[in-house]
């Protein structure tokens, strides 16, 4: 009997020691990749690399800085992100207050999304690229927020239906019972209590689409000035880390470091307002 | 004038897909009484309650026949516009759910929606507030969230948000079941005023409850409408035997 009890104490000891070396991993990860960043960047970390186009060569100037992708990454995205919103907010009301759970729409919107979800951002660049021709539009700025907001939509829309989703029924029937319709309950007390919900998903997505690469490739092309009109090629920063690290040369390899820093700043700082913004809503959330 | 009571339930049969929850109930709600429906747990109490409201169909394979008439309108008539019958409905539910915001914007809501003068608004939650015995507890912080409330002064918030909408019938579902003694205590001191001008119904499982409010009784059993009447007969001398056994507590 005790010997027993010993071995069931040393199978709990070992598992809880195996799963907090894997959570443990997961955080060194975080640690390692940021640290890598922050070293081989820093050296080329400068005022210049983020007040700059770049200067001395094309692409990888070792002079100036990026802010052509910088601006062109935050206003691609940026602009991306609110169609991305426009458009998933409605669905996602739609099938969690219209819909009838479970019905037929719904399930079927719920799965093209998850499908949507799983195609690689490479076959969204080529799909843009194609609609692109056809409408006789150039890699621009255009066309990479146009492709780069079909290729966030389904994961906000995803994200934000698993938040609402949750809505305790009775929330609803408050509302209802108050003579409320179902778009005054929608807009008014739906939408409310999952803001914090909406605000991450809009996080997730902004964060995919400012990391993306292959999306914009074709289609918003690169340039080394600030775009100055919709239709003309932009610059993004996943796009100007590839470049320079694919040079051969040390100097303009260590600017992709520093580009990749920026992008990380970027995120963080996105991230931070936004949370900051939603705090006066989440004190209202009902449990 | 009017003889005819504000709600009436006539054959109304409710199921859930091929479950039958309520067979052919038809009875006359006295008005500006408290109406207590009791009966066991998964009788049909509440499906009754929400039948008034028209909230069960929004769940899936609902099928209601019948008539439930609201001041002699079919309520489940498709001509009908939903949001004005429920409108004449204040509903309380077993947990008290308040809206994600502010106090004030709690009782706001339903006037605001139904259109109520923005230079009125806050002499309207003012009152609401009072009426429900709230105003002298909430006055300074009435821009507080709603969730700061306890749970017995988030369900009186509930109660003011109904009323302010004006309602002729409060629907109560088990309105204490989730308050401490001290709390369900002020809410059944609230419907004991508030029926002297509106008509409640409350569903209850707590026997004692019912004869300490109620002045109508109707007791259900696995979905049919056992008996109703006037509170004193059902307690003191129910014509049913079931009633019977149910009172005194040899079923439950």
């Amino acid at each position: 009997m005790k010997k027993k009890m010993t071995a069931k104490k040393i199978e709990e000891a070992v598992f809880k020691a195996l799963m907090k070396g894997c959570a443990l991993v997961v955080f060194g990860c975080l640690v390692l990749i940021i640290g890598t960043v922050i070293i081989k960047g820093i050296g080329s970390m400068n005022l210049d690399m983020i007040t700059k186009t770049p200067e001395g060569g094309y692409y990888l100037g070792k002079e100036g800085g990026v802010l052509n992708a910088i601006v062109g990454s935050f206003v691609l995205t940026l602009s991306a992100t609110a169609i991305a919103l426009l458009m998933s907010l409605p669905v996602v009301l739609y099938i969690n207050v219209y819909a009838k759970k479970n019905s037929r729409l719904a399930t079927l919107i719920r799965l093209s999304l998850d499908f949507l979800w799983g195609i690689p951002s490479i076959v969204y660049g080529a799909f843009g690229f194609t609609v692109m021709i056809f409408f006789g539009i150039t890699a621009s700025l255009l066309g990479g927020i146009i492709t780069v907001s079909l290729f966030i939509l389904p994961i906000m829309a995803r994200a934000m239906d698993e938040v609402i989703s949750l809505v305790p029924g009775e929330l609803f029937e408050a509302s209802y019972s108050l003579g409320a319709t179902k778009f005054e309950t929608a807009l008014k007390v739906i939408t409310r209590q999952t803001m914090p919900g909406i605000v991450s998903a809009a996080l997730i997505a902004f964060g995919r689409g400012v990391g993306d690469a292959a999306s914009v490739l074709f289609t918003a092309g690169f340039s080394d000035r600030i775009p100055l009109s919709l239709l003309q090629p932009a610059a993004t920063l996943p796009l100007a880390i590839f470049f320079q690290l694919g040079t051969p040369f040390p100097e303009v390899q260590e600017r992709a470091y520093a580009s990749a820093l920026i992008l990380t700043i970027l995120i963080l700082i996105v991230s931070v307002t936004a949370r900051f913004l939603t705090a006066r809503f989440r004190r209202h959330i009902i449990q | 004038m009017d003889a005819k009571p504000h709600l009436q339930v006539k054959n109304l049969s409710v199921s859930y897909g091929t479950t039958a929850a309520l067979k052919n109930i038809s009875v006359d709600i006295p008005d500006k009484k408290i109406t207590a429906i009791i009966g066991p747990s998964g009788c049909g109490k509440s499906t009754l309650l929400r039948a008034f409201n028209r909230l069960l169909e929004d769940g899936d394979e609902v099928s209601i026949s019948g008539q439930v008439l609201v001041d002699n309108e079919d309520i489940y008539d498709p001509r009908n516009d939903i949001t004005q019958i429920r409108k004449k409905m204040g509903l309380l539910s077993q947990k008290p759910y308040p809206l994600p915001m502010s106090i004030f914007e709690n009782v706001a809501y339903g006037p605001r929606i139904h259109g109520i003068k923005k230079n009125r608004m806050d002499e309207t939650v003012r009152h609401y507030l009072t009426i429900a015995g709230l105003w002298e507890e909430v006055k300074d912080r009435l821009h507080e969230p709603a969730t700061r409330l306890s749970i017995g002064q988030q369900q009186r918030l509930c109660l003011a948000r109904g009323l302010a909408v004006e309602p002729e019938i409060i629907l109560a579902d088990e309105p204490t079941s989730a308050l401490d003694p001290k709390s369900s205590q002020k809410i059944e001191a609230e419907f004991k005023v508030l029926k002297n001008d509106y008509t409640i119904i409350i569903v209850t499982h707590i026997l004692r409850q019912a004869r300490r409010l109620a002045d109508y009784v109707l007791f259900i059993y696995l979905g049919e409408l056992i008996e109703h009447g006037p509170a004193r007969q059902i307690f003191e001398n129910p014509q049913h035997e079931m009633t019977k056994e149910y009172i005194q507590g040899i079923i439950s």
